[in-house]
Formats: structure tokens, C-alpha cells, sequence
């Protein structure tokens, strides 16, 4: 459980501290792993707050197309597992990391990791699987946290325990239609963030910022322990602005960065880079204009940004 | 572990392992499931449909120069005579009917071989719900025959080309479709496979099976028989002949699946066999490893994991798996042709042949229960062409 948390995370520090905070995606891979690292730092450079890195998975479930076909790329170019965190050892950022990826991934890696281990032929572990090496290795590849969208908060004890042992974060994604027990058992098992999912349907940019939005916010105003960020469809700044005047203390972009990706494919790292940070900048801008015309929350410091 | 009748596992499997906007579509669909499975009136619309449309209760066959050739007193049931040659017709018009009770408009499916896809457009016709199947290019292509079929029957096809353009990405757009559509719209899962409900839903939409068989084996032989089998894709009518005789410890159970090309080959379809524990499609079960393509002669046992409570079956002993080559089920294709002048499915083929392992091991007089799932009219070119030429 997080509800004991004396220290703050370097994911909630990161959110609070950047007030209204920007958090970005991209899938790691995609078009190389050399590209992707050009491309966080991009993102560092153009105000975004966390970073979220896609793991490939190659049976993802109800991923929009764009973030599908960033995926399908990534993992055409052989992203695996070990690259995945050779590149993270590797980045040096402002902003916290994150891993989004699914539950498989994590379990499998264990799994690949004792894939040669005598008298085990991975078949018959009692109780399955384990979640504790993945979450180890994110550790030490100084990953902040974790965003895994197909486990249910039912079956998250394992990770939640392993990423407490480990000092890392567990998001969760609440969507329109969670209310009641559902969310708050997702409320008692998040931290760092909880995404909030500004509207049904699968992922992708969109033109419109859904009412869901102001109705999830209001939902889960109660729960003020944890920052509330919005994804799902934001692709402008007015969309930030608009999400953050209705209350969220961050705003999550990912369709609309990955089309920048796709628009670039490999032919040549800095155009992609350059456009990521300038989108990057459009956004933390809408969001502080955001957070201009609402009431200023309390303890919040000035933004860095320009 | 339970922690709600929302939430059903089968030991460490099962679960619905899906992203959070499913999450309430799938406990919707649990909820309309629980309230239509103990209601007397839906049952008894089912049970008109199900004999009056679909030809329920199937035969159980007695095959006596089988029995004597295979050392063993064998029984088929007989789902290969049902209305649209095989059993998947038990679990369309139960979804179908149950979708028509909620209020729902639409029926979507996936298939890959299209067999499922062709029970959807059945019961899509019969009930007059709008029918969009999703399959993959590839198998679009391959299967020319069941696509004209689907869309004869008004059902509109659509073909997947992300991804490996097959059954997986197919099953995801139907998904997709789903948390787009959830208001007016049911995913007509065709087996006991992905998030909770549809493996226990399927599986019970599918016990008609061992239902009938029980009571025509008790009536036909005076007892249980000594074993029951049946193959293994993701496992709807194995699930649906063994589920019935679960408490019936003395009764073993016998699960083929498709071992393809062999098990150390490299191509088969065996997760019991030879695979390893994943979470897949929405659901904690085993599925074959990364390097391992999946591989059948039968294109509906083609499938790379299984039905969690399978999975769960083979982790607790109760039914025991084995691996059926392709040569073993051609065999078996033929013994049947031969000595009962009945056409199996190349799916059902793989039973035959693991009846004929399992018999080695049993007296004349041993009863042995096998479910003739399908019927093989839609597999007869492909064994001409590419298997007897």
C-alpha cells in the first residue's frame, strides 16, 4: 500500500514542484532505440515534466492505431527487453522516467532470465511467474515508476510490493466509467500519479477535450493524496489549458507526439527531435495558460518554464 | 482468491486482464450473464433453439468396427451433425440470444479459420442482429468459401491487415470495436478463452455437451464411461463435454492438442505440452514459446494459448494433455472415413487419434467417450490436395 508513504516520490516531487506538469510518451524503439534516446532528451529540453518510455509488447490490447503501428515499428526493429533498459541506463534527464508497458512483459522477464536455469524448462513454477527481476532491473536503470494498463488493481499486489521494496512508483489509469468500489481500490493502490482517462475508447489524438474529463476530476477530487493527470486525446496546447483549468495537475501526451515520430520515420533524428521539443513547448505553455485562469492551487511554485 | 463473483480465476488462471475501460464493459457482461444463466424463461427459449433450429440433442454413437479396431468400446458424439456441421453453434446462439435480451444491436465476432465467424453469421441471421466479423487478410484469403458464406447470411466482413493480419489482431479489433461500441454492441467470443466472463460463459453455453453425453452414455451403457476425449484449440468443446463429468472422479480426461509438425519441431500449437504461463489476450494461461510458430494441420486448433481453466485442468491433474501430430490426426481422418463412413473435422481427427492412444491402454469392454466436434466437409480439399495427393 502507498497510503504510508512518509517520503514523496520523484515522480509526485516532479509533478508538484512543475506545476501543472507536461508527462510525454513515446515507444522506445521506434524507429531505433539511438533515435528514442535523441528524442527523450528532446522532450527534457522542451518542458516536459516525466517522460513515459514504451515498452513494445507484441499483444498489446486496445491500443489506438497510432500508438499500435509505434509499437509494431519498435518491435520490427528488434526492440527487446535488455535494450529497453540499456537505453535508460544510459539517459541522463531533468525529468523522472516511467516504463508503460503490459503485464506479460513484466512477468516474461523473469522468465527470460531463467530460461536456462536447470530442471525448470520454464514451465512449472509453482504460483507463476514473478514480477520482482523486471522490477529490480527498472530500478537500477533509475526508472521512477511503472504504468502497466492490463493489470487490474485486483491482481496488483505483487507488483505493488515489488515496487515499494524498490522505491518506485505504480500509476494506475482510472477511466470515465470507474466509480465506486473499482476506484477505490485503484486509489489504494496507485502513486506517483493516476492517470486519468479524459474519455472511452481506445488511444489517439483528438480534436475535442471530453466533459468525462471535468467528471473524472470531480470523482476523484476527494482522493487529494496523489496528482490527477489527464491523457487520452490531447494533442494542443489549448487542450492542456483546457484540462488544466479543470483541475488536473498534469496533462499526458502520446498519439500526438508519436505522429511527430511517425511523420519522420528514420530519415534523420534532428528534424523529429527538433519538432518533439517545439511540441513539447507548445504544450507546458497551454498548460500553464491553464493554470493562469483558474484559481492558483496553494504550494505552488513559479514554473521555469519561459 | 476470488474477491468477487466479478472477478472469476480458475486456480492461478484466468482473470481479466484487460485496460480499464474494459474492465466495466467486461463486468457488465458478467452481470447480464449472471442474471440470464439461472433465468427460466432464457433457458427454455434456448433449449427451443437449440433443438428446433440447431438439431439438439446430437446423437451418441456407439462405433462398433472403430471399437473393434482400436481395442476399446468407443462412443462418438455426434456435435459433427448439428446444425452448421460443428459445436460452435452451441455458444453463438447463447451469446446471440443473451445479446438480444440486453437490448443489444449488434454482434461482433472474430474467427480465423471462419468456422466461428460462419456460427456468428447464423445466429446474427436468426435473430436479426446487424453481424460484423473481423478476420485477418490472410485468412480472408485462405478461406474463401466461409467468406462468402458469412456475407450471404448478411454479415459484414472485415479484414485485418495490422500486425500479422491473423486471428490475434483480429481478436483486437474486435476489441477495439467493443470499447467503441459497448452500448449498443456484443462480442461474440467463440471459445472458453480471454477475460473473465467469456471462459466460464462459453464454457457453460457449451455443457449441453457433456449434459446430453451423460445421460445417453448412463442410459446407453448403464454407467460413466472409463474416459472422455476431446480436442484442444482453446478448448470450448472439451470444456463443454468434460465440464459436466468434473465430479465424476472416475471418469478420465483426455485432451489433444495439436502437436503439428512435433513437439521439439519448432511448429505446433501444445501450450499444455510444451509452453509456458502468460499472461495473453486478457487472460493468465499458458501459451507456447516465443520461438515455437504456431502450427496445426486443423486451422481451428491453430492458436497459440488455451482456456485458462484448462490450464488449470492440466496444473491440477484432473485431465491429462498430449500432443497429437499432424500425421497421427490424417490417420485418425481416415480410420473414420473408413470404418464408420463418417468425414470428421481435422480438429475432431486429433480426438479420434488420441482415442486410438488411449484405448492401447484399456480392455475391449472400457468405455471410451469421444467428441466428434465438426464435421470435415470443409477440410476434404485441403486433405486431397495437400495430404493424399
Amino acid at each position: 500500500m502507498s497510503d504510508d508513504d512518509t517520503i514523496e516520490s520523484e515522480i509526485e516531487t516532479a509533478i508538484r514542484d512543475n506545476h501543472p506538469a507536461l508527462i510525454t510518451y513515446v515507444c522506445a524503439g521506434d524507429p531505433s532505440l539511438e533515435a528514442t534516446a535523441a528524442y527523450v532528451e528532446a522532450l527534457d529540453r522542451g518542458g516536459a515534466d516525466l517522460i513515459e518510455l514504451g515498452l513494445p509488447f507484441s499483444e498489446p490490447i486496445a491500443e489506438g492505431p497510432t500508438i499500435q503501428a509505434s509499437i509494431d515499428r519498435a518491435l520490427g526493429a528488434g526492440t527487446s527487453p535488455q535494450g529497453f533498459f540499456e537505453l535508460v541506463d544510459e539517459l541522463e534527464t531533468d525529468a523522472p522516467l516511467l516504463v508503460m508497458t503490459y503485464y506479460n512483459m513484466i512477468l516474461q522477464y523473469e522468465a527470460a532470465e531463467t530460461a536456462d536455469a536447470p530442471g525448470t524448462d520454464g514451465a512449472s513454477l509453482r504460483g507463476g511467474p514473478g514480477v520482482g527481476p523486471f522490477v529490480e532491473r527498472a530500478a537500477d536503470a533509475g526508472l521512477s515508476g511503472i504504468i502497466v494498463p492490463d493489470l487490474p488493481a485486483e491482481e496488483a499486489d505483487p507488483l505493488r510490493d515489488a515496487c515499494d521494496e524498490h522505491g518506485l512508483d505504480l500509476v494506475f489509469i482510472v477511466a470515465p466509467t470507474t466509480e465506486g468500489e473499482r476506484l477505490e481500490r485503484i486509489m489504494s493502490q496507485v502513486s506517483g500519479f493516476a492517470y486519468v482517462q479524459a474519455r472511452l475508447g481506445t488511444t489517439g489524438a483528438r480534436g475535442d477535450v471530453s466533459n468525462a474529463t471535468h467528471d473524472s476530476l470531480a470523482r476523484l477530487a476527494e482522493y487529494d493524496g496523489v496528482p490527477k493527470a489527464v491523457g487520452f486525446g490531447v494533442s494542443e496546447g489549448d487542450h492542456a489549458a483546457e484540462i488544466v483549468e479543470a483541475g488536473a495537475d498534469g496533462v499526458i501526451v502520446g498519439s500526438a507526439l508519436v505522429d511527430i515520430v511517425a511523420e519522420h520515420g528514420s530519415d534523420g533524428d534532428a528534424p523529429a527531435a527538433d519538432a518533439l521539443e517545439a511540441k513539447a513547448h507548445e504544450l507546458k505553455a497551454g498548460a500553464i495558460r491553464g493554470a493562469d485562469e483558474t484559481t492558483p492551487p496553494k504550494d505552488t511554485p513559479e514554473p521555469e518554464q519561459p | 482468491m476470488a474477491l468477487d463473483n466479478s472477478q472469476q480465476t480458475f486456480g492461478q488462471f484466468g482473470g481479466r486482464y484487460v485496460p480499464e475501460p474494459l474492465e466495466d464493459v467486461l463486468a457488465d457482461l458478467a452481470d447480464e450473464y449472471d442474471r440470464v444463466k439461472d433465468d427460466d424463461e432464457f433457458q427454455a427459449e434456448l433449449d427451443e433453439l437449440l433443438r428446433d433450429f440447431a438439431g439438439r440433442p446430437t446423437p451418441l454413437y456407439h462405433a462398433s468396427r472403430l471399437s473393434e479396431k482400436y481395442g476399446a468400446k468407443i462412443y462418438l458424439k455426434r456435435e459433427d451433425l448439428m446444425h452448421g456441421g460443428a459445436h460452435k453453434l452451441n455458444n453463438a446462439l447463447g451469446q446471440a440470444l443473451m445479446a438480444k435480451h440486453a437490448g443489444k444491436e449488434r454482434l461482433i465476432a472474430e474467427t480465423g479459420a471462419g468456422q466461428h465467424g460462419t456460427a456468428t453469421a447464423i445466429v446474427g441471421a436468426l435473430t436479426g442482429l446487424e453481424t460484423e466479423i473481423y478476420q485477418g487478410k490472410k485468412d480472408v484469403e485462405r478461406q474463401q468459401m466461409n467468406a462468402f458464406r458469412m456475407e450471404q447470411m448478411g454479415a459484414t466482413l472485415n479484414e485485418v491487415t495490422r500486425g500479422g493480419a491473423g486471428l490475434a489482431d483480429a481478436v483486437d479489433a474486435a476489441l477495439e470495436d467493443l470499447i467503441e461500441n459497448f452500448d449498443n454492441t456484443h462480442y461474440l467470443v467463440g471459445s472458453v478463452v480471454g477475460p473473465d466472463p467469456w471462459p466460464r460463459m462459453v464454457r457453460d453455453f457449451q455443457s449441453v455437451i457433456g449434459e446430453e453425453a451423460r445421460e445417453q452414455i448412463l442410459e446407453q451403457e448403464g454407467a460413466l464411461p472409463d474416459a472422455a476425449v476431446a480436442c484442444v484449440g482453446g478448448g470450448s468443446n472439451a470444456m463443454g463435454l468434460f465440464h459436466p463429468f468434473y465430479d465424476d472422479e472416475e471418469v478420465d480426461f483426455h485432451g489433444a492438442e495439436a502437436a503439428g509438425k512435433g513437439l521439439d519441431s519448432g511448429q505446433h500449437a501444445a501450450p499444455l505440452s510444451s509452453g509456458k504461463e502468460e499472461v495473453y489476450q486478457g487472460m493468465r494461461t499458458r501459451v507456447i514459446d516465443d520461438d515455437v510458430e504456431v502450427h496445426s494441420v486443423a486451422a481451428g486448433l491453430d492458436y497459440p494459448g488455451v482456456g485458462p481453466e484448462h490450464a488449470n485442468y492440466s496444473e491440477t491433474d484432473r485431465c491429462s494433455y498430449h500432443g497429437v501430430v499432424d500425421e497421427d490426426a490424417l490417420e485418425a481422418f481416415q480410420d473414420l472415413c473408413e470404418y464408420e463412413g463418417i468425414v470428421p473435422a481435422l480438429e475432431s481427427s486429433h480426438a479420434v487419434a488420441l482415442a486410438k492412444q488411449v484405448a492401447e491402454d484399456m480392455d475391449e469392454d472400457d468405455v471410451l467417450l469421444v467428441n466428434l466436434s465438426g464435421r470435415g466437409d470443409k477440410d476434404v480439399e485441403k486433405i486431397a490436395n495437400e495430404y493424399l495427393a
